[in-house]
């Protein structure tokens, strides 16, 4: 049981906690695309990048590289996919976009996967997936972020949607958020990398 | 630092750089040029917008799950009494990275994300037992698309 693990720390870096034994069978490390060096820079980055004219050189001198090695490495990973891309997240509240809306749709099982495909390109949706249902209080099975300046914004982006999901599309909701509760982001924890 | 006081430059900066900064040498010397402004002018620019708050972060976005850890989307139905008590529990988890409150009866969404893909379901049961609620796990089963932009 790992409650006291969880519980230790608030850092936005989780430092030094002591790692889980994978256990045998655990899907993971042999997975993982990710050397030592790869590694350092993704915890060093994870908070930021640094606003210096030369970055990947300030990276590299707190991960032991070339500021080239590391522009090497990061391309690297952008290319597999494990970097998304290095960019500025907005927060969306302060940019004016209040209404933030998550729109669920209860979709044929049968006909999700092409539909999903062809909502996710409406304009206002930031993410769109297929998730499980937990029938009976939740029977929606398709999730589509939406963002906008206001609700009635969201609800044309939804109504977009409505009309391309069609028959298909069984009941929906919007669940907008009304108070960002945490935004740390995604983070690695700070031990040991993987043998 | 409100809508308001972010002047054109500002505004063009920020959707230049929610496409991505490119991965070459001097970055930010590349896109100060594409804009127009000097590479000085950019990085205090920056250093503004994020200190302020008006970006969230800015660097590297990791995608989870080809890092080898595990994320999933989870929810709770929290009695309204209760609600500050579980924001405290719920977000002592170093493994939640986002949580909102929405409205539904599930009023409570969060982001786990972990090192391992193991690792949720044990964050999970310490969630549940760390709050005596049940989580609503939601993992992706298929993604359309992740792409967050948001002009101004």
């Amino acid at each position: 049981m790992s409650v006291s693990i969880c519980r230790s720390s608030g850092d936005a870096v989780r430092a030094a906690q002591a790692p889980d034994a994978p256990g045998p069978g655990e899907p993971g490390l042999e997975e993982r695309a990710l050397d030592a060096h790869d590694r350092a820079i993704v915890l060093t980055t994870q908070a930021g990048l640094p606003l210096v004219p030369d970055p990947w050189g300030a990276v590299g001198r707190e991960v032991g590289l070339e500021g080239e090695a590391v522009l090497a490495r990061l391309r690297a990973m952008q290319a597999r996919g494990v970097i998304r891309r290095v960019a500025a997240v907005p927060n969306h509240y302060r940019l004016g976009y209040v209404a933030n809306g998550m729109t669920v749709w209860d979709v044929d099982d049968a006909e999700v996967e092409r539909l999903g495909r062809e909502v996710a390109t409406i304009e206002g949706v930031s993410h769109c997936y297929r998730r499980p249902r937990h029938l009976p209080l939740w029977p929606y099975n398709l999730f589509a972020m939406l963002h906008g300046r206001s609700r009635e914004e969201v609800e044309r982006q939804a109504e977009a949607l409505r009309e391309r999901l069609g028959a298909a599309c069984r009941g929906h909701r919007i669940l907008y958020s009304s108070r960002i509760l945490k935004k740390t982001g995604l983070r690695l924890a700070r031990r040991a990398p993987p043998a | 630092m409100s809508l308001a006081e972010l002047d054109a430059v500002d505004r063009r900066l920020i959707n230049r750089l929610q496409e991505g900064l490119p991965l070459v040498t001097r970055p930010y010397a590349a896109v100060a040029e594409a804009l127009g402004i000097a590479e000085g002018d950019l990085l205090y620019r920056l250093e503004r917008l994020r200190e302020s708050g008006v970006l969230s972060r800015f660097g590297p976005m990791y995608h989870a799950e080809r890092l080898g850890g595990g994320l999933t989307l989870a929810a709770l139905a929290v009695p309204e009494a209760d609600y500050d008590r579980v924001i405290q529990a719920v977000n002592a988890f170093p493994e939640v990275a986002h949580n909102y409150r929405r409205e539904h009866p599930l009023n409570m969404w969060f982001v786990l994300a972990t090192e391992t893909p193991a690792r949720i379901d044990e964050v999970i049961a310490a969630i549940e037992a760390a709050t005596g609620l049940p989580v609503f796990n939601m993992p992706k089963e298929e993604e359309f698309h992740v792409r967050l932009h948001l002009p101004v």
